[in-house]
Order: structure tokens, then sequence, then C-alpha cells
């Protein structure tokens, strides 16, 4: 059965995680620009990481049979300082053209600082202007509540559909309220530290299998590339028919990211 | 229950069979770490991390539900003001002494 994985780093990613994607049933990727492990410090440095986004990794993953889409931004750990993100941002417009590009993110907050609300709603009114999809980073544990209230109100201020946005690594105590507000939810599946599979369709058991997806983030630290798979496994293992499993691993993301025209998957 | 839940199709049994083993370990594991903090080679602190996980463990045993999205909320900054300046970019998992409401 195919999956797609909606959000993972794969330039921080082997080849060898590819191959074992795709025979895991992988066909499509989104990789939204996060941050490195370090503050990269010129614009030209996230020019290159752009380049490395829509050219380098789509041409990777298709030798896997993957079809490899991507997000632009500059991350809220790198939004302290907001003369510089405001540089960056500048750069984002070139490439917001380019093939695989779905939209803005992964945007957000991190410590819900003024200055990564500002750079936030900068980010917020580019996706207005040019009326891309919006993916949303929501910050991790004791920040997480707090964040995505944060997150959004900023989004309704900014006047974007919250049908085009997708607030990731939602949790037990913030996936109600962001289904509530109409928005779309994603749960990151870790493993150690932060949500795990079974926890993950826990939430599904409880908050139901409507505008709601799953996704490793595999990235540079800590993380699991097969994160997804695994999380189908475990639907199986409690006799979740095979509609529901289909439907969160791969109907719910070609609903959503299919609203942009960049996006394409063998259906 | 609401009209989006998607109750689990196993039986409370089979549910127990699945996963009695693994979390019996988790148990033995948060134990296992409460007694390696009651032998330090210094003096012990208190530190705020701790008493959290204590109030999250008396938490779980309150007889009520919800436990897991209560814990978070527990463990959750739910002041709603942004702040002014990040002072780090990582996260500690609980609220400083400094920070509680
Ligand atoms: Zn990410």
């Amino acid at each position: 059965m195919k999956y797609i994985d909606p959000h993972i780093h794969m330039v921080s990613r082997t080849t060898d995680d590819y191959r074992r994607m795709a025979q895991a049933g992988c066909v499509a990727i989104t990789e939204p620009a996060f941050w490195a492990g370090f503050d990269r410090c010129s614009v030209d440095g996230f020019r290159d990481y752009y380049r490395q986004l829509t050219d380098t990794e789509p041409k990777r993953a298709a030798h896997y049979g993957i079809k490899h889409h991507c997000w632009l931004c500059i991350n809220p750990k790198e939004a302290e300082d907001i003369g510089f993100a405001r540089e960056v941002m500048s750069a984002i417009p070139e490439f917001l053209d380019r093939h695989n590009v779905l939209g803005i993110g992964e945007i957000g907050l991190n410590k819900n600082s003024k200055n990564e609300l500002s750079v936030l709603e900068a980010h917020l009114a580019l996706a207005k202007e040019r009326d891309t999809l919006v993916l949303v980073h929501t910050p991790h544990l004791e920040d997480k509540y707090k964040g995505t209230m944060l997150i959004m109100d900023a989004v309704a201020n900014a006047g974007l559909d919250s049908d085009r946005v997708l607030i990731d690594h939602v949790e037990e105590h913030t996936v109600g309220a962001v289904l509530d507000r109409g928005f779309w939810a994603g749960m990151t599946l870790y493993p150690d530290t932060k949500c795990t599979p079974q926890r993950a369709v826990d939430i599904l058991e409880r908050w139901g299998t409507d505008r709601i997806w799953m996704n490793s983030a595999g990235d540079w630290g800590d993380s699991d590339p097969l994160a997804v798979p695994k999380a189908r496994m475990e639907m199986k293992r409690r006799r979740h028919p095979a509609a529901m499993i289909e439907q969160v691993t791969f109907g719910n993301p070609v609903a959503f990211l299919g609203r942009s025209p960049n996006f394409s998957v063998d259906v | 229950m609401s009209s989006s839940e998607q109750p689990c199709p196993l039986s409370h049994t089979e549910m127990i069979d699945a996963w009695f083993l693994e979390h019996r370990a988790k148990v033995l594991d948060l134990a296992a770490f409460l007694d390696r903090l009651d032998r330090p080679t210094g003096p012990q602190s208190d530190d705020f991390r701790i008493e959290a996980l204590r109030n999250a463990i008396t938490l779980l045993i309150d007889g009520q539900g919800d436990r897991t999205r209560r814990i978070q909320m527990m463990l959750s900054d739910q002041s709603s003001e942004p702040i002014d300046a990040a002072p780090m970019q990582g996260a500690l998992g609980a609220i400083p002494p400094a920070d509680a409401p």
C-alpha cells in the first residue's frame, strides 16, 4: 500500500533512507525548510539551501520513484535576529514559482517570542499575497500549547483561510483546538521524547481521521524516516480498516497538498 | 463519544495482551530513574522537572480519565502573551519556577 510522508528533511538523510522508504511504499514526500542544527550566517547560505530543496533533492528522490515537494521559509529558530530574518525572507520570492514548491513552511514559533511572532506574521503576509498553502511548525514540549494558540490567532489576523493551513506537531492538548478552528493537523512521530506511533493512533481514535495526517519529520537528529509505515502497522495491529489507514497516510495528504498546482502524485 | 471517534477495535483483554509487558517495563524504568536520583554522588537538588514528574505521576492514579491531555497541560506554559526575547533555542519539558503561574 502506498503512502506519503508529508514532512521529512531529506537533505539530512542518505540515499539508503530513500531506498527503504520507497520499499515501504512511499510515493511522495514534502520537505519543509528548517533549521540546520546551527544558525546559517548569510543570505546566500539560505539561497543555496533553497536551490538544494528545489533542484537537487527532487532529482535524488526521483531516482527511487518518490515525488519530492518542498516549502520555503526561514525557520522560527533563526527568527530572533529579525533584521537578518527579513533579509533572508526577501530571497524567498525568487524561488516560489519553482516546480516543486507548495508554499510557505515550516514557519511558526519556537520559544513564543515577539520577534518570532513578527517573522511569522511576515511569512503569513507573503503566503496571503502569493496565495500559497502554509505548513506551520508548533513549538515543542512546554511551549507547544501557548505557541499553538498564538499561531492560530496570527493566521486568523492575517486573513488566511484555515482550510489552506496545516498546523504540524499537534499532540493531545492541541489537536482538538486545531481541528475545531478549521485547520488541518499534522502528527509528528518521534522514536522518543515526543509523540509515538502508538499515541498518534490513540489521537486518531479520539479525534477522528478528518483533516489530519502523520509524518516522520525525519532530520539530522534522533528520528525515524520509516515512522509513517510503522504507524500504519500499529493501526493494522489494532484492526483498523484499510480504508482508514489509507485515508490518513495517503488520501488526506493528497486532499490538502493537491490544492497546490505544484503537487503531483500517481494515484 | 463524539461522532468523529474511531474506537480501537480490540477487546479490553486483547489490548492488555498487546501492551501490558511494554508498559510494565516503562513503570520499572520510571522507578529505576527515581531510585537513581536517590543516590547521587553529591548533594541532591530540588529540580522543578522532577517536581513536575512527581505531580504527573499523581495525576496518573487520580482515577480520572483523559490523563494524557491533562498531563500535557500540567507541563505546559499556559500564559498567553509572547515573551520579550527567546532565552535559548531548545525546550526543558516543564515550566521553570520563575515562569510558573
Ligand atoms: Zn520539520
